[in-house]
């Protein structure tokens, strides 16, 4: 540079302290930069921290409703279960889900049964509890083409739809979500309208299979997994197993199912679990099953056929999808 | 030396930060951190660092424009080729997981799946940009007819948000978001050409 012969030497920077000043420079840059970038990548990294704080629920034996697993399936563990799983009033990562639920009020709680029944009831924590429950080990096929197999505790819900007494008229079964903005911190961007529904047909409703679970591996349900009271139909995909449910309503017709609304073309009323009939954007003829490398083939109506294939006996299952 | 000339620095800078997600996700995946659907998450991770460095090679330009950060021109190559290198990753899960192998298939689920297709084509153009990288190439080509060719980046940056937001089931945040950035990032050069004044010769 020109121009400094100006400045007295006592005022130009020994080289030692310079290259000194640089090194520091250039190490803070360095420590900085990766400091964010590691910082970037951790934010969007799953948090798979999971905590078992459930209450134990008592239940009765029932051998026969037992699924039967093939030799090389094996259930999930309770950190697979509640560490990764949809609900998007949460969050649509699934991994994250968990995190953002952690302070969601479950208690207390009321499911209002009502429509076309000759018995309307609203149900409350204690009275749910007094219903004499289950443990079933259900497959879990979600739509995305993940599965799982959850040890539930729960009660069939033929049992509350009896207790309310349908009338002759009903045909279907509407179901819907709690929904709480304040609570649920990602309502905003679900990406539909909330609060989320679901649908049945009666006879679907009233299968042994149906079941409303209050837990999993003897306890109460995580929130993330629907606490305190959610539906599972194990021979449908995922989403049809609504969560946290508050309302339960008999009607005469086909009730509005949120994913439907959301996407028809994609996602049917029916959503039975079915091999031949590919989502339009990927294959349904296999799934990855949680804790495992390879993937299996899915099966039809996730392996439930024996039970409930009468149900859709003459239907066209690749019309009503 | 100052900051801005010291292109040795930048480029360890570029290299490092490069590298770090790629090796976060080794050793997270060693320790089975990487939730219980490993495989997704490296299948998503890798997509969208692909696109992250699409955009950040997409801002050298209007960085330097800006700021006079010409400093960043000379990191471009590396950072285009981190895009390169995560695209590789993303396809190379897609191929082993998704199609375990069965590389028959894929021709068929390119037809089948319309955000595969349009995934692959913007794959598929990244490869001459990385074959063209070398400095060899550029003069090869001609500076001229080498920057022609590498404005195919809008059209791959392009294709990969629209990959992006047609696998997302209904939360379009995140394909949004880069949907944005792309699209300002195309911006500037579209108004930026507008306002180029007729060149004279002097």
């Amino acid at each position: 540079m020109s121009g400094n012969s100006h400045i007295p030497s006592s005022e130009i920077t020994p080289e030692a302290t310079f290259l000194n000043r640089r090194f520091f420079m250039k190490s803070s840059i360095w420590a900085g930069s990766t400091l964010a970038t590691a910082g970037l990548y951790n934010a969007f990294t799953p948090s798979s921290e999971v905590k078992d704080i459930g209450t134990a629920i008592v239940t009765i034996k029932e051998p026969s409703m037992e699924t039967v697993l093939a030799a090389d399936e094996k259930v999930n563990t309770f950190k697979e279960i509640a560490s990764y799983n949809n609900f998007y009033e949460f969050s649509t990562d699934k991994s994250s889900v968990a995190l953002a639920a952690i302070g969601f009020v479950t208690d207390p709680w009321s499911v209002q049964v009502g429509g076309l029944v000759q018995k309307p009831r609203t149900f409350d924590l204690s009275d749910l509890h007094k219903i004499e429950s289950v443990e079933r080990t259900y497959r879990f096929r979600c739509v995305e083409g993940w599965s799982m197999v959850i040890p539930w505790v729960g009660f069939p819900l033929s049992r509350l739809l009896s207790m309310v007494e349908p009338m002759s008229s009903a045909t279907h079964v509407a179901f819907e979500t709690y929904y709480d903005i304040k609570q649920m911190p990602n309502s905003d961007s679900a990406g539909f309208d909330l609060p989320y529904v679901e649908g049945l047909r009666l006879d679907e409703a009233m299968h042994p299979l149906t079941l409303m679970a209050t837990g999993l591996y003897g306890k109460t349900l995580p929130n993330q997994n629907g606490a305190p009271i959610r539906l599972v139909v194990p021979w449908k995909y995922g989403f049809k197993s609504i969560k946290s449910v508050v309302k339960i309503t008999l009607t005469d017709k086909e009730p509005p199912t949120t994913w439907n609304i959301a996407n028809a073309r994609e996602y049917g009323f029916y959503s039975n679990v079915n091999p031949a009939v590919s989502h339009p954007r990927w294959t349904q003829a296999n799934e990855r099953r949680i804790g495992e490398g390879a993937r299996r083939e899915t099966l039809m109506f996730n392996g439930y056929a024996e039970q409930v294939a009468h149900l859709y006996k003459g239907m066209d299952l690749e019309k009503y999808f | 030396m100052t900051f801005s000339s010291d292109s040795r620095f930048h480029r360890q800078l570029v290299f490092i930060n490069g590298i770090l997600p790629a090796l976060l996700i080794i050793i997270d995946g060693w320790r089975g951190k990487l939730g219980v659907n490993p495989v997704e998450f490296i299948t998503r991770a890798t997509g969208v660092l692909t696109l992250v460095f699409l955009v950040i090679s997409l801002m050298v330009t209007p960085l330097r424009k800006t700021f006079g950060w010409s400093w960043l021109l000379k990191q471009r190559r590396l950072i285009g080729l981190y895009a390169f290198f995560y695209g590789v990753a993303h396809l190379l899960t897609y191929l082993a997981y998704d199609r375990g192998w069965e590389l028959q298939t894929v021709i068929g689920d390119v037809y089948k799946r319309p955000f595969i297709a349009i995934g692959m084509f913007g794959f598929l153009l990244m490869v001459p940009l990385a074959v063209t990288s070398t400095n060899a190439m550029i003069k090869k080509l001609g500076g001229k007819r080498w920057n022609q060719l590498h404005r195919l980046t809008y059209i791959i940056a392009i294709a990969g948000v629209v990959h992006y937001y047609m696998i997302v089931k209904s939360d379009i945040t995140y394909p949004l978001f880069f949907a944005i950035v792309v699209s300002l990032l195309l911006g500037y050069r579209v108004v930026a050409n507008l306002k180029k004044p007729v060149k004279t010769v002097p």
